[in-house]
């Protein structure tokens, strides 16, 4: 009898991570990046703080930009975990910890911030 | 005919009755444009020392016996021309990730196991007899698995794989590849039975989707894809186990 995997877990959220890291990531890099320095298409105050804090000032983009965040680590974590097993250290529950758990950890603190963002 | 030339082909000498370690001996071959790598070590075991030892049959890249690593590239030496690699030397040596049986010769064992771990076979939903006729399909039910049915099982997808190289407990690309091909037919029902080697750690997550698999692929088998295209099968199986726990898998 083999054992069940349970990397489907951590597989979903690397998935969902690639997809958002390829679609918004790229979104992201052109508007924060490209868009806004150059004034096209965006008012001059289109990142200034108090425009971005009002906006994630509201519960929903606060929570959609922790699941955005957290869905990054949980991408980069996994990655990071196969990349040391294709290098040669063998994964083990301490690089599995330090891995997801650092992802994890980032994942609660950026759903603290939403929440103080929220509430403050 | 063409202009004979001299190619040096250092190859890996290795039995395991007589020598401590694996060595290597070159020899000068004299080749013509036509000559493949294998062509290449017969001359050597016709003409300049009998006693190497190296797979084949077909000479034409369909029973997949003649695989080996030629300058660390695995590739199936039937397919392979000498006047590629002239005027450098070129090494030939087993398939890696394997052992040793005698100098390019490997020991298939521990894929075989695998192979059949897998049901290899179509498993009909009933039991069949000749009376009940043919079993039709159509040419699009037929497209589904002919991509994966054309694995040769000449193992240089298991010579490529670093995961296998680093683990091999991991069942392997071709085996998976071949896993795919009965599950995607639709004379078969056995995808129940293959799905516990799917979704086990040695299964389809043991691979990190390098990709070499199916570069190195000589029938164009494409195991990553296989592989990749069954991680979500395997998420979908997980997850809904929880929501049917008494229809479904382990």
């Amino acid at each position: 009898m083999r054992t069940r995997s349970h990397e489907p877990i951590v597989w979903s959220l690397f998935g969902a991570g690639g997809v958002f890291a390829a679609l918004l990531g790229t979104m992201l890099v052109l508007i924060i990046g490209i868009l806004v320095p150059m004034g096209l298409g965006f008012g001059p105050d289109a990142m200034h703080y108090d425009t971005l804090r009002s906006l994630f000032g509201h519960p929903l983009p606060a929570l959609g930009l922790a699941v955005v965040i957290s869905l990054f680590l949980f991408h980069g974590a996994h990655r990071i975990y196969h990349t040391l097993h294709d290098l040669g250290i063998p994964a083990s529950k301490k690089i599995m910890l330090a891995c997801y758990g650092s992802a994890a950890a980032g994942s609660g603190a950026a759903l603290l911030l939403a929440g103080m963002l929220v509430v403050f | 005919m063409s202009q004979t030339r001299t190619i040096m082909i250092e190859c890996l000498r290795y039995d395991p009755e007589q020598d401590q370690a694996p060595h290597y001996r070159t020899y000068e071959v004299p080749f013509t444009d036509e000559m493949s790598v294998l062509e290449g070590l017969q001359y050597i075991k016709d003409h300049l020392d009998g006693s190497l030892t190296f797979r084949w049959s077909c000479r034409m890249a369909i029973c997949g016996s003649c695989g080996c690593m030629v300058n660390h590239q695995p590739i199936l030496s039937c397919q392979s021309f000498l006047r590629d690699y002239y005027p450098a030397r070129i090494r030939v040596e087993p398939l890696e990730h394997f052992p040793i049986v005698k100098d390019l010769v490997i020991d298939q064992s521990d894929f075989l196991g695998k192979l059949e771990s897998v049901t290899p076979y179509l498993v009909p939903a009933q039991p069949l007899t000749p009376e009940d006729g043919p079993n039709l399909q159509t040419p699009r039910q037929i497209e589904d698995y002919l991509g994966y049915a054309q694995c040769i099982n000449c193992l240089l997808c298991y010579a490529a794989c670093p995961q296998y190289g680093l683990n091999n407990e991991f069942t392997g690309p071709a085996a998976l590849a071949l896993l795919a091909r009965y599950n995607a037919d639709s004379r078969d029902a056995g995808q129940k039975t293959r799905m516990e080697v799917v979704n086990a750690e040695e299964g389809v997550w043991g691979c990190t989707l390098v990709g070499l698999c199916s570069e190195v692929c000589p029938k164009h088998v494409d195991p990553a894809r296989a592989i990749n295209r069954n991680k979500i099968n395997s998420t979908q199986d997980y997850f809904l186990r929880f929501l049917a726990p008494f229809g479904r898998g382990s």
